[in-house]
C-alpha cells in the first residue's frame, strides 16, 4: 500500500516537473478590449481596431515599425520601374499557418480580393490599377498614375493564402449587401506572428504564438486571450482584479484609480488623432438669425471664433489634462507637419469681440453647433465647454449633441454650421489624406469629407501636384504649403491631439504604444 | 373555446405585425449604415453603390414587404458588421441569455417565495419590517448600478467572483451551458442576482399581500379551529392557494427578464442576445436591431399567449366567459 503511494507520488513530482518549465514559458497575455472585432477576415470591414487586431495574424507586405516608419514585411525590397509600376521582391520561405508556402501568386489573388468591386476595404487601395507576376518571388504593381503612398497603403492590405481561398470558395470578399457569406469569417490563415487557436464572439477569441514565423520574435508570449468588455466600469474592474492583463482603451476618468493600484502601469499618450472645429462656409448659414449671407465666411470672424477659445481650460477640465493642445492640423509625426503649424492663436476675449464688431456683429449672431456623444475623446465635454466660451463672446451658439449615428447623416449633407471633427490621418499616416479627403474642394475622389465648401483653388492646386510627386523631398513641403494656407486662412480651429490611454499590468515588462493607438503585441515582453 | 384560441392567436399575430413595421422603420430612420460601414477613404461613387447594393434605394413598400415575408422564413438578412447570418449571430447568443435568465428565475422564486411567506405570517417583526424596506431598495435600484457594485465588492475587493464574461462552457449540440463547468457556475452568480433582484422583490411583494389576503379567508380560519399545527397551515394550505398568481407572474416576467438582460449582459460581459444588440447599436447594425426586436417581441407575445390559454384550461369562469362571448358574439 505505502510503495503504490511512493509510486504515486513520485509520478506526481516527475510530471511536475517535466511540466514546470513549460509552464513557466507559456507566458499568457489576457487582454481586454473595448469591443469587440468585426470578423477573423480583415477585407469584410474597413475599421481600423479590427484591422489592427487581425495584423497578429496576417500580414501585408510592408509594415509600420513601432515609432511608425514603413519597413518591408512580406516583400524583402522594392522599387520603382516607372512612375506608375512598382515591383516587389517577396520574402522566400514564409510559410502560412496551414503550412502552404507564401508566393506571389497569393499576392495577386489576394490583391484581386481586396480590389473586388464588392470589397469594403477597396477604398483603402484607391490608386490600385493592376498587379502581374514576374516569377514565384517577384510581383509588379501598377498605379493609375503617379503615387506616393502606395506603400502606405499596402500596410493595411493583408495577405491571404490562394490555396486556402480557393480550397474554401472565399476569393471573393464577403458581401452584406447579397448576402455572401464567407470560410474566412470565421477561419483564418495567414503568416502573422500569431495562429487563431479559437473563437468565441463577444466571449473570447485564443491566439496562439506562430512557432514558425519568419521573423525573429521581439516577444516572449505563448497565447493571447482576447476578450472584449465594453462596459467601461467592468473593463477597470477586471483590470484591479487581474482578470486581465492589459486594456488598449483605459476610460480617461479612472486613469488616477488604475495608476494608484500598485500592480497597474497606466501608458498614457497621445493620439494621431487632431481635433478641430470646422466651419460651413456655402452661401447661407444653415440655422441662424443672420439670414441674408454666412458671416463665417469673413475670416475676421472666424479668427473671432478661434480667439475666443479659452484653449487652457478645455485642456484642463474638459480633457483631463491629458490633451496635447495644437495649432496643426496634423500630429507632429505626420509627415507635412511643422512646427510653425503647431502655434496657436492666443486666447483673447476682447479681440475676439471687437473682430466680430469690425466685421458687422457687435451682438454676435446665432448658429447650430454639431457634435457627437460618441465621436471623440470627451467630445461631449469640450463641445459645451466650447460652446459656453463662444457665449462669454457674444455668440449664441445652439449646440446640437447627439449620438454619431444621428449625427453622422446631417453633417454629410451639410445641414450644421459649425461641426467638431477628428482626423488620424489613418491608415495612411500622411497629411495627404486630410488634405485629399477634408481639404480638397469636391471632384472625383477628393474631398469627399468637404461638408462645408471650404475648399481654396490655391491649395487644391498644391493638393493635386503633391498626389503625384513622387520625391518625397519635394511632396512634403507642397503638403505643409497647403496645411499653412487653411492656417492663416483659419478654415479650421484646431484644438488638440485627443489623449489615448492604456493599462498594463506589472507582469508585463516591456510594451510599445504607439501615437496610431494600435497595440502591436509581437512587440511585447512578459515577465 | 376555438373561438377564445383563434382570437388570441390573431391578437398575437397583430401584435407581431405591428412590431415588424417597427422594426421596419429603424431602417428608415436610424442613421446611415453607409457612413459607417465604408472607411474614411471611400469615394462618393462606392458609397452610391452600396446603397444601391443594401436595397436603400428602393420604394419603402417594396422594402417592408420583402421585409416581412423573409422574417416569417428566419431569414433576417446578413449583419453589416460581422457579414454573418443575422438569424445564426441570435441564435448562437440566445442560450447564454436563457440560461442567465432561468437562473434569475430560479433565484427569484426560491428566495421570494419564503421571504414572502416570512413577511406575511411575522408581519409585524423588525426582521419583516426591514425585508420590506430592502425590497423597496430593490425595486428602485437601476441593475447596472447594482452590477457595478456588485463587480466591486465581490470581484475587485474580495476576488471571489469573476467580473465579466461565462467562464468556460460545454456545447450540448448548437446549445452552449455553463452550468456544467465550476468555471461557468461561478460566472453565472453575479450576473444572476442582478438580474433576478427586481424579481425576488417582485415575487416577495406578490407572495405577502396573496398570503395576507388568504390568511383572512374562512379555510383557514377553520384549519387552526381543527388544530392543525401553524406550518402546516401556512405552507400546505395557505401558500399553495398564493402561488397561481405567482406562477402566471413569473411566465410573464420570463419575456421580460430576456428584454431587461440587456442591461446585466452589458455590465457582465454576458455574450447574449441583449450584448449583441448593444453592439449593434453602437455600429447601426440595423438587421441585428431590427431582428432582435422581432424575436424578443416573439418570445414575448408567445409566452403571453401561452399563459392566457393556459388560464383558461385551469379556471373555468375564463372558459365560460370566452364561450358566451364567442356564441353571443358579443
Amino acid at each position: 500500500m505505502s510503495r503504490k503511494w511512493l509510486l504515486a507520488a513520485s509520478a506526481a513530482v516527475a510530471l511536475t516537473a517535466t511540466a514546470g518549465p513549460a509552464l513557466a514559458q507559456g507566458k499568457v497575455l489576457k487582454w481586454g478590449a473595448g469591443r469587440e472585432i468585426a470578423s477573423l477576415d480583415p477585407y469584410s470591414f474597413g475599421e481600423t481596431f479590427t484591422l489592427s487586431v487581425l495584423n497578429h495574424v496576417y500580414e501585408g507586405l510592408v509594415r509600420y515599425t513601432g515609432d511608425l516608419k514603413i519597413e518591408p514585411a512580406l516583400a524583402e525590397s522594392w522599387e520603382t520601374v516607372s512612375p506608375t509600376v512598382w515591383r516587389f521582391k517577396l520574402r522566400q520561405g514564409v510559410k502560412f499557418h496551414n503550412g502552404n508556402t507564401f508566393t506571389a501568386d497569393d499576392v495577386l489573388a489576394s490583391l484581386a480580393r481586396v480590389t473586388h468591386e464588392t470589397s469594403p476595404l477597396k477604398g483603402n487601395l484607391p490608386a490600385y490599377k493592376s498587379s502581374r507576376k514576374i516569377d514565384d518571388h517577384t510581383v509588379e504593381i501598377e498605379v493609375n498614375g503617379p503615387y506616393p503612398l502606395l506603400l502606405n497603403d499596402l500596410t493595411n492590405i493583408y495577405i491571404f493564402d490562394k490555396e486556402w481561398m480557393e480550397a474554401n470558395n472565399t476569393s471573393l470578399p464577403t458581401d452584406s449587401g447579397k448576402g455572401v457569406k464567407g470560410y474566412a469569417t470565421d477561419n483564418a490563415n495567414g503568416t502573422g506572428p500569431f495562429i487563431v487557436e479559437s473563437r468565441r464572439a463577444d466571449a473570447k477569441t485564443v491566439f496562439a504564438a506562430n512557432p514558425g514565423w519568419w521573423d525573429k520574435p521581439r516577444h516572449n508570449i505563448s497565447k493571447i486571450e482576447f476578450t472584449p468588455i465594453t462596459s467601461p466600469a467592468t473593463r477597470v474592474a477586471a483590470m484591479l482584479s487581474g482578470e486581465i492583463d492589459f486594456t488598449n482603451v483605459a476610460p480617461l476618468q479612472d486613469l488616477p484609480r488604475l495608476a494608484a493600484s500598485p500592480d497597474i502601469k497606466v501608458l498614457q499618450t497621445n493620439e494621431l488623432r487632431t481635433v478641430y472645429f470646422a466651419f460651413n462656409l456655402s452661401d447661407k448659414m444653415f440655422e441662424s438669425d443672420v439670414k441674408d449671407k454666412n458671416p463665417l465666411r469673413d475670416k475676421r470672424v472666424r479668427e473671432a471664433f478661434y480667439r475666443a477659445i479659452d484653449i487652457d481650460a478645455v485642456q484642463k477640465r474638459a480633457m483631463r489634462g491629458l490633451s496635447r493642445n495644437t495649432g496643426a492640423l496634423v500630429a507632429p509625426a505626420i509627415p507635412g507637419y511643422t512646427p510653425a503649424q503647431d502655434a496657436r492663436l492666443p486666447f483673447d476675449l476682447d479681440g475676439a469681440k471687437k473682430l466680430l464688431a469690425e466685421a458687422g456683429y457687435p451682438n454676435g449672431f446665432s448658429f447650430q453647433m454639431n457634435c457627437q456623444s460618441d465621436g471623440l475623446v470627451n467630445e461631449e465635454e469640450f463641445c459645451q465647454a466650447v460652446a459656453a466660451m463662444w457665449s462669454r463672446a457674444g455668440l449664441k451658439p445652439n449646440l446640437s449633441m447627439a449620438p454619431r449615428a444621428q449625427q453622422a447623416p446631417k453633417r454629410v449633407k451639410g445641414e450644421f454650421d459649425v461641426i467638431s471633427f477628428g482626423w488620424a490621418n489613418e491608415p495612411m499616416i500622411d497629411a495627404y489624406s486630410i488634405l485629399v479627403q477634408v481639404l480638397r474642394s469636391r471632384s472625383g475622389t477628393g474631398g469627399v469629407f468637404n461638408w462645408g465648401g471650404w475648399g481654396r483653388a490655391d491649395m487644391d492646386a498644391l493638393i493635386d501636384k503633391a498626389g503625384v510627386e513622387l520625391d518625397n523631398a519635394k511632396r512634403i513641403p507642397m503638403m505643409s504649403e497647403a496645411l499653412m494656407i487653411a492656417k492663416n486662412e483659419h478654415l479650421f480651429i484646431p484644438l488638440h491631439q485627443q489623449p489615448m490611454a492604456w493599462a498594463a499590468r506589472n507582469t508585463v515588462s516591456t510594451m510599445v504604444q504607439a501615437s496610431d493607438n494600435k497595440p502591436r503585441l509581437w512587440l511585447t515582453q512578459m515577465k | 373555446m376555438l373561438a377564445f384560441l383563434v382570437k388570441r392567436l390573431l391578437n398575437a399575430a397583430g401584435v407581431m405585425l405591428a412590431v415588424a413595421f417597427l422594426a421596419f422603420m429603424i431602417f428608415r430612420f436610424v442613421g446611415d449604415p453607409v457612413e459607417l460601414m465604408l472607411n474614411e477613404q471611400a469615394s462618393q461613387a462606392q458609397r452610391d453603390e452600396l446603397r444601391v447594393r443594401l436595397g436603400l434605394d428602393r420604394s419603402v413598400l417594396v422594402q417592408f414587404g420583402t421585409f416581412v415575408l423573409n422574417a416569417i422564413r428566419g431569414d433576417f438578412g446578413i449583419s453589416y458588421r460581422n457579414q454573418q447570418e443575422v438569424f445564426t449571430l441570435i441564435v448562437e447568443r440566445f442560450p447564454a441569455t436563457f440560461e442567465l435568465v432561468l437562473v434569475a428565475t430560479f433565484l427569484s422564486l426560491a428566495i421570494g417565495i419564503p421571504l414572502g411567506v416570512y413577511s406575511a405570517i411575522r408581519r409585524r417583526s423588525f426582521a419583516a419590517q426591514a425585508i420590506q424596506f430592502v425590497s423597496v431598495l430593490g425595486v428602485s435600484l437601476p441593475s447596472f448600478a447594482l452590477g457595478i457594485l456588485f463587480i466591486l465588492l465581490f470581484s475587485v475587493t474580495l476576488q471571489w467572483l469573476p467580473a465579466f464574461g461565462r467562464g468556460e462552457t460545454v456545447a450540448l449540440g448548437w446549445w452552449t451551458t455553463g452550468l456544467l463547468t465550476p468555471s461557468g457556475r461561478l460566472a453565472l452568480i453575479l450576473p444572476g442576482i442582478t438580474l433576478s433582484l427586481f424579481q425576488i422583490t417582485l415575487v416577495m411583494r406578490l407572495v405577502r399581500a396573496e398570503m395576507l389576503e388568504t390568511m383572512r379567508t374562512e379555510f383557514i380560519r377553520f384549519a387552526r379551529a381543527r388544530g392543525l399545527p401553524d406550518h402546516a397551515i401556512h405552507f400546505r394550505h395557505a401558500l399553495r392557494n398564493c402561488l397561481m398568481p405567482v406562477i402566471t407572474v413569473t411566465g410573464l416576467q420570463i419575456g421580460n427578464l430576456i428584454a431587461f438582460a440587456l442591461v446585466t449582459e452589458t455590465v457582465f460581459q454576458w455574450p447574449g442576445m441583449g450584448l449583441l444588440f448593444v453592439q449593434a447599436v453602437t455600429f447601426v447594425d440595423i438587421p441585428v436591431m431590427a431582428a432582435y426586436l422581432i424575436i424578443v417581441s416573439f418570445i414575448f407575445v408567445t409566452l403571453n399567449t401561452l399563459v392566457d390559454l393556459t388560464y383558461a384550461l385551469v379556471d373555468p369562469r375564463l372558459r365560460q366567459d370566452a364561450m358566451a362571448g364567442g356564441a353571443h358574439g358579443r
